[in-house]
């Protein structure tokens, strides 16, 4: 018995690592056939993630969004929903937050620096909200509807920030009135912004430590709460939770909430600790990187820090790899994509290295069970 | 079900009818100086809409092909991708032949990758039984970040699909300009929305391909192999999304940009489901997209300001929310879509 469980824990670790190594094993022959030198771009991507303090900053710095991104796809993933709409949350956060950071100029910082990262959140879990609704009481199914909010969230932002056109187009709400024809806000007030734990030139800010925290509160509502415990059940089998009494409904519409607020807390930290501002080339692009992060990280906000952490390691070496070795930085987004199919296919990899699956694993985590219901 | 069919398709042809009037009486009459009914029926803005919605009409029918037969396909956007990356790369290393074999060749290593994008996809789905949203995420991925890695930034393709009128029809007036004169793929996308309704639902293998996306046990009993009809229009899809990419690079623009697709790949899945995964109603849906696309353009090109360009932009995104809310006559997805499917006996 004991034996079992140190297999299956040793098989959700196992395949991760796996995988990180296979994807970085099939970057390096991409990067080989192409007439790149792999090995300069690894030990680039090294020095940039971890070589210097300042590297280990970036790191922590790009890693902060990811918890909290890859943390809201893993929720839902939870409950057998698949949020492919942290991006458009996290947008939506980030815009709500500047909202509220560049008005109410004078409130002290202990009311106006919570008040932007709940305005935050409070945007993320209505653009939750909507699928979830969406899919309790219409059916409509949360991915299409995810991915529709995601670019209505995306026009919805570009047009707050707008500067308006040379033929008189009315500026957005929150454009910045000294930006000339720049489309971006202005600066949230300091009273909004998150402080720094190591300021200039390391720039790391509390937002690392929200986000730690919020995993490990995660944990303990997933593993040690009744509310975790409905949320995992209607995720592992939605027939058996309405039969043993729970509220599905209930917990589908509250998962995706949570999820849609993790999104937008995410963006709330990302503008108030770091950018200051919102203009519209801030893309949700860490809102996609979540659900590698959510898959990597075996869906456990443990699992999920670790991923993010990997994810951050990899994003911040980017650019000194670029600058070191000539390899194109871009080569990074084709390892996520590997890694990303090499986690939801189990089976290549225990193909590839052979290795026997414990009897009492489920093989693959399917949560599309067709558009409509 | 049958009931709102009809009441949607009589909508359609009327709305077609009007439009057909409308840009009549607009272009041909002094109606045309009113500004409004400019923006709204002027032969350009008919023409924007026609060539803004051949992409999403040929990514449209890839989702189509895909999801009958049970695979669900929210990766046209990467397919689209690659396709214009492929086309673009096949162009610019012909740029010294003859203007048309370079511009075929394009096409025929579009629809190539396109192909070998929707063989990945349906390897990963029906071999290694990914979850079938998370494959498709995977190729969006994919095929951005090797577009943007393998991006010669010096490259330039010189060159593209022009303009080809057809005799007689093309001297109609304002309907030859719109209909009648457009490049070659434009025709081959319309042609091909025909092709795909007579396929589906007049043929053995359409017949075959939506057993396997309803009922596949049903259709395995009988003696279909479900899962080559997965893998083959699983392929035939991947080329439609790839024509699609070609079709942006060797027809609309001309080069290749970073994610020049721009989301066309999930506005396309858009109008697939607003269009109730059939071919018209699809190409219903992509020209009605490609319509607020136009709208914007020439809305700024009559200096009318006070409809914030980014709402109506929206429109084919909100529009689609509502759709499959069921807010407006439901649409109805193939039963078995996104569901591994193994033979009796075979799970490992």
């Amino acid at each position: 018995m004991r034996l079992s469980v140190l297999r299956r824990i040793g098989y959700m670790v196992l395949i991760p690592i796996l995988a990180v190594f296979s994807a970085l094993l099939l970057g390096a022959i991409i990067m080989w056939i192409f007439g790149d030198d792999p090995l300069a771009a690894y030990r680039g991507l090294w020095t940039g993630a971890f070589g210097s303090p300042r590297a280990w900053s970036t790191t922590i710095r790009k890693m902060t969004p990811l918890i909290l991104t890859g943390l809201s796809v893993a929720v839902a993933f939870k409950a057998g929903l698949f949020n492919i709409g942290a991006s458009g949350q996290f947008l939506i956060g980030s815009v709500c937050s500047v909202a509220v950071g560049v008005n109410f100029e004078g409130l002290p910082a202990f009311v106006h620096l919570p008040l932007a990262l709940l305005a935050g959140v409070a945007g993320g879990v209505l653009w939750g909200f909507i699928p979830g609704a969406l899919k309790v009481f219409t059916g409509a199914h949360e991915v299409i509807v995810t991915i529709m909010l995601n670019y209505v969230a995306s026009l919805f932002a570009a047009w707050t920030v707008y500067a308006g056109g040379t033929q008189g187009q009315t500026p957005g709400p929150l454009w910045d009135r000294t930006a000339g024809a720049i489309s971006r806000t202005p600066e949230v007030f300091m009273s909004a912004r998150l402080p720094w734990i190591v300021p200039e030139p390391y720039r790391i800010h509390w937002g690392v430590a929200i986000a730690l925290l919020v995993a490990l509160i995660m944990w303990w509502i997933l593993f040690k709460t009744t509310l975790g415990f409905s949320t995992r059940t209607v995720g592992a089998n939605s027939k058996a939770a309405r039969y043993a009494g729970i509220n599905v409904r209930w917990i589908t519409i509250l998962t995706m909430m949570i999820a849609g607020g993790l999104a937008g807390l995410a963006g709330a930290i990302e503008t108030l600790g770091l950018n200051h501002r919102f203009a519209p080339e801030f893309t949700g692009g860490v809102g996609f990187q979540g659900i590698t992060v959510a898959l990597l990280g075996q869906t456990n906000p443990i699992g999920v820090v670790l991923a993010a952490f990997l994810l951050g390691a990899l994003e911040a070496g980017a650019a000194r790899m670029q600058f070191d070795s000539g390899v194109a930085a871009d080569i990074i987004q084709v390892i996520q994509a590997l890694v990303l199919a090499f986690v939801a296919a189990p089976l290549i990899i225990r193909q590839i290295y052979r290795i026997r699956k414990p009897s009492d694993q489920v093989e693959t985590t399917v949560f599309s069970t067709g558009w409509g219901r | 079900m049958q009931r709102t069919l009809r009441v949607t398709s009589y909508l359609a042809i009327a709305l077609v009818i009007f439009f057909v009037v409308m840009a009549f009486l607009v272009n041909l009459t002094p109606l045309g100086e009113n500004t409004w009914l400019r923006v709204f029926f002027s032969v350009s803005a008919l023409n924007f809409t026609l060539r803004a919605s051949v992409p999403l009409i040929l990514g449209a029918l890839c989702g189509i092909l895909c999801e009958r037969t049970g695979i669900i396909n929210i990766g046209i956007e990467g397919m689209m991708l690659a396709g214009a990356f492929a086309a673009f790369v096949a162009k610019t290393s012909t740029n010294h032949w003859p203007l048309m074999p370079s511009l075929l060749f394009g096409v025929a290593i579009a629809l190539l990758v396109g192909g070998l994008m929707g063989l990945l996809h349906a390897i990963f789905s029906i071999r290694y039984r990914m979850d079938q949203i998370i494959s498709g995420t995977v190729l969006i991925i994919l095929a951005g970040g090797v577009s943007a890695y393998l991006f010669d930034r010096n490259a330039v393709a010189q060159g593209k699909f022009g303009a080809i009128a057809i005799p007689g029809l093309s001297q109609i007036p304002v309907l030859g300009e719109v209909l009648f004169t457009n490049p070659p793929l434009t025709y081959t996308a319309l042609i091909l929305v025909v092709v795909i309704h007579i396929g589906l639902f007049y043929t053995r293998w359409g017949l075959r391909s939506r057993a396997c996306g309803e009922h596949p046990r049903a259709a395995d009993t009988v003696g279909v192999n479900v899962n080559r009809f997965r893998y083959m229009n699983t392929v035939l899809g991947g080329m439609l999304a790839g024509l699609a990419g070609g079709f942006l690079v060797l027809e609309a623009v001309g080069q290749f940009q970073e994610g020049m697709t721009a989301g066309r790949g999930f506005i396309s899945l858009a109008a697939m489901i607003f269009g109730n995964w059939m071919p018209f109603g699809a190409m219903g849906a992509a020209l009605l997209f490609g319509y607020t696309q136009a709208l914007q353009n020439e809305l700024l090109l009559a200096g009318v300001t006070t409809v914030p360009r980014q709402f109506v932009s929206m429109i084919p995104y909100v529009v689609t929310i509502v759709a499959v809310s069921g807010f407006v006559g439901r649409v109805r997805p193939p039963a078995a879509e996104g569901k591994v499917y193994e033979t009796e006996g075979e799970s490992e």
